[in-house]
């Protein structure tokens, strides 16, 4: 719930720095804010959703702590960006689980291991722990089980993410026809895909500390092209077996074991970098209520990751049959808490780019170069 | 008992941009350089915290500002703004320093707003720091901690040892405790005293106690109150400065940029006696808003109140606090706790007397008042249109002048024509030299700048050379710098 106290935090914020407006220059959370004289409850679920969390503006700040305004735009904004989350989860009960999510994604993650595992062993005894000489995974767990459990799940997951997208869109008081617009989609795709908003001209962003900086925004690439390349690895995996009929397993020189292969080492050295960063924050500029969510993500990408790379590695020996469960553990997990943990940040950020992209398509006498 | 810190090359008292731009000169030639900022780490940097960009002569667009800005045109504002107060020689010498600025604090990691980025109205003759002073000093900072430049905080300069106008050592409170440091060469930029409350109201009386200081509250001039003890030459008066009028629920220090009201040209200023005392449209804002602090200074208990109507709104730069809002002209009054038929004769007087015209607040447009004492010259419309909005003003003092009078080289004059042997100033403590009075934005930064980096420049090379500079070296120097 938005309370009182956090509204009042969100005004005061940009009060403050809309009489300011020195941070004009480094991102478009400034450029939005300048076209604006109110500031309601949606604008700053828009304002701080468009808020990458680079934190220039904080060590730039006249009026932050000890100064009597205590501004703190990163900290203030991400406590509203929470928010935010849990106003637009669909179905709306789940929203409860942006509460505590790293424990509950945690205990979540060690429910789904054991019964996995107690599952897979029961059902197969000891043939879980014998070489599968083709290191085909379908002799362990059938395709169509594995086709089946994580259709259902991700078409959940992903209409859930779609729900909360329209959810917030409508919130920010934009039709559902200013979605199809070619040339703000086309802005807002070039502003997600690059991160502009981290790179201030190429001298990055004030993240793990002061001193600027161009790892975060390096880091995430490798974490969001990596879980990417993953993902075309999984479509072009179920195309090989639908469409071409390829039932075996793909060899190592195949399209969905490269793209799996790069998206992994992508979604290792990635997050792991972002769990380093994370680590070397300046606390000042955390809110420290939202670590155990975001630990919970990194670290899942991280454990499937590394599973999927060991699995790739050791899928003739002894070890696949428990890897393979492991690692699908890991990936169910993920796929259950895709819109009730850290992911969503990607969904409502690309909402919010879209609309400063719109904004600014309307408003052509704003001047927004950065 | 006094502690000793070994002695350095280059002593710099002070921790803004001129404080910072002398250490990091003083550096580049190769000095052992000290620099005693007196703030706390959080608070370091002075006024130039509250800065926000710096005033450039160029005869081209540059990648920060645009159009040209000459040498002529530049002088020619210094000296409309100080009315000829401004020592013509000191502030050529200025303008044409001003040119390699920005340039050189790129080279410190000073990051600028591209030309014409944002909404800002200054960007041909003003070069703007990316995310402002505070983004500029921490740069500064930086490249001073990499450059092994010492700082220390909390490092207040309490006194002088000075013989024969040779200094030798400042006395400091550094974290609580007496300590003497002794340096070759001392640079002077702590800036004015306008934090100091009661050397204020010894230059302007009892109605010191409600002014609001805009900047620092470190700024208490105790450098400059001991140089001018010790006989240092003064330049401009106590009185004179840099105030405007700021919204009068602003903190009492260190409330910066954001308590300016840009609203007075779009309607009209009345005192706690419901009275109007000075054109509100006599010329474009930018051009008077730093005459308005004296003005409110001038008014009964220094307080004035700015007056607007609902068609005003949302024409200015939106301010930190919202304003007093009234159905009717007596009940926005009541809220001011000003007498509300004062006020609304008042307003109905200013109406009444109001031309109709063509409203356009970008020229000096023909809306004005007839035969209404004083007049509103231009962009006068009637406050009539419900609600009606309130801002409360007081006198904004931002920085002194009275400072410490310079040559060409930042070299502190005494009394008498001579000048002191190894004590150089730069930035507030000696702005006084070219700004006698008034101010034109980005004005102080570039003083800062130019002066810090040659008083760096200056120190360093005198500290590292034996022998005290020759006469005739000396000349030789002044010539090539003229």
């Amino acid at each position: 719930m938005l309370t009182a106290e956090l509204l009042e935090e969100g005004q005061h914020l940009m009060t403050v720095c809309n009489a300011c407006r020195y941070c004009e220059g480094f991102c478009a959370v400034w450029q939005a804010m300048e076209t604006r004289t109110v500031f309601e409850e949606k604008d700053l679920n828009y304002l701080s959703n468009l808020c990458h969390n680079c934190s220039e503006c904080y060590y730039s700040c006249q009026y932050s702590p000890p100064h009597l305004f205590n501004i703190n735009p990163p900290k203030t904004l991400a406590k509203l960006r929470v928010y935010s989350y849990e106003l637009y989860a669909w179905p709306r009960p789940f929203a409860k689980a942006f509460h505590k999510n790293g424990l509950l994604v945690s205990l979540l993650t060690a429910v789904i291991l054991m019964v996995s595992i107690n599952v897979a062993s029961e059902m197969m005894g000891g043939r879980l722990f014998q070489p599968v000489h083709d290191g085909n995974f379908y002799k362990i767990i059938p395709h169509t089980v594995m086709s089946v459990a994580f259709g259902v799940v991700g078409t959940f997951a992903a209409l859930a993410l779609l729900v909360g997208f329209l959810r917030f869109w409508r919130n920010l008081g934009e039709s559902y026809a200013s979605l199809v617009n070619p040339r703000t989609l086309f802005q807002a795709a070039k502003d997600i895909l690059t991160l502009k908003n981290l790179d201030n001209d190429g001298d990055g962003c004030s993240l793990p500390s002061e001193a600027s900086s161009e790892s975060f925004r390096w880091l995430h690439h490798l974490t969001f092209y990596g879980f990417l390349s993953c993902f075309i690895a999984t479509t072009l995996g179920a195309i090989y077996y639908f469409i071409l009929g390829q039932h075996g397993p793909p060899a190592y020189t195949s399209l969905p074991v490269i793209f799996g292969t790069v998206g992994g080492i992508g979604l290792t050295i990635g997050p792991i970098g972002l769990l380093v960063l994370m680590k070397r924050r300046n606390r000042q500029i955390v809110d420290e209520s939202q670590t155990g969510m975001d630990l919970a993500f990194i670290m899942l990408l991280i454990l499937i990751a590394i599973t999927g790379l060991l699995l790739l590695v050791l899928r003739q020996s002894s070890a696949m049959g428990t890897l393979l469960i492991v690692h699908l553990a890991f990936v169910m997990t993920l796929f259950l808490t895709i819109p009730y943990g850290k992911f969503v940040h990607g969904v409502y950020h690309s909402g919010a780019l879209l609309k400063w992209a719109l904004e600014r398509s309307r408003q052509p006498t704003v001047k927004v170069k950065l | 008992m006094t502690h000793h810190v070994s002695a350095v090359d280059v002593l710099v008292v002070g921790g803004g941009n001129a404080a910072m731009a002398a250490a990091l000169s003083a550096r580049e030639g190769g000095a052992s350089v000290l620099v005693l900022e007196c703030a706390p780490k959080e608070m370091r940097a002075g006024n130039s915290r509250h800065t926000r960009d710096l005033r450039c002569m160029h005869d081209a667009p540059t990648k920060v500002m645009s159009g040209a800005y000459t040498e002529d045109e530049f002088f020619k504002d210094i000296l409309s703004v100080t009315e000829g107060k401004t020592n013509e020689k000191l502030a050529r010498f200025m303008i044409q320093k001003s040119t390699e600025c920005t340039e050189w604090m790129k080279n410190y990691g000073v990051r600028f707003q591209h030309a014409l980025g944002g909404t800002l109205q200054l960007g041909r003759t003003n070069a703007f720091f990316l995310g402002g002073g505070k983004a500029m000093m921490n740069a500064y900072y930086a490249s001073a901690e990499k450059k092994g430049v010492t700082i220390l905080y909390n490092a207040e300069v309490v006194d002088f040892d000075i013989t024969d106008g040779e200094f030798h050592s400042a006395s400091v409170i550094i974290e609580g405790k007496p300590t003497k440091v002794s340096a070759k060469t001392l640079i002077a930029a702590s800036g004015g005293f306008e934090s100091n409350l009661e050397w204020l109201k010894e230059a302007w009386g009892p109605m010191a106690d409600n002014f609001l200081i805009r900047g620092t509250p470190y700024n208490k001039g105790t450098v400059l109150k001991r140089l001018l003890e010790l006989e240092a030459e003064s330049i401009s008066d106590s009185k004179e400065g840099h105030m405007v009028a700021i919204d009068g629920r602003s903190p009492k220090f260190d409330g910066g940029i954001v308590t300016r009201l840009d609203c007075i040209s779009l309607g009209i200023v009345v005192n706690n006696k419901g009275e109007r005392f000075y054109d509100e449209g006599e010329d474009f804002w930018p051009k008077r808003y730093a005459i308005w602090g004296r003005l409110v200074a001038g008014q009964p208990d220094q307080v004035a109140y700015c007056i607007i109507d609902s068609k005003a709104m949302g024409k200015f730069m939106p301010s930190v606090f919202p304003a007093l809002e009234g159905r009717t002209i007596g009940e926005l009054a009541k809220l001011m706790k000003v007498a509300a038929d004062q006020v609304t004769a008042t307003v109905k007087a200013y109406n009444d007397s109001v031309q109709t015209g063509t409203f356009n607040h970008e020229i000096l447009d023909d809306c004005k008042t007839v035969g209404l004492k004083p007049p509103k010259s231009h962009w006068a419309l009637r406050i009539e249109k419900a609600p009606f909005y309130g801002y409360p003003l007081r006198p904004g003092l931002t920085f002194t002048y009275l400072g410490l009078m310079v040559n060409e080289r930042a070299q502190v004059l005494i009394k008498g024509g001579h000048r002191f042997q190894n004590i150089y100033a730069a930035g507030e403590i000696m702005a006084g030299n070219i700004l006698g009075r008034g101010y034109a934005a980005g004005i102080g930064v570039t003083i800062g700048t130019v002066f810090g980096r040659i008083a760096g420049r200056e120190a360093a090379e005198q500290a590292l050379s034996r022998t005290a500079p020759s006469h005739a070296r000396e000349e030789a120097v002044a010539h090539a710098n003229s």
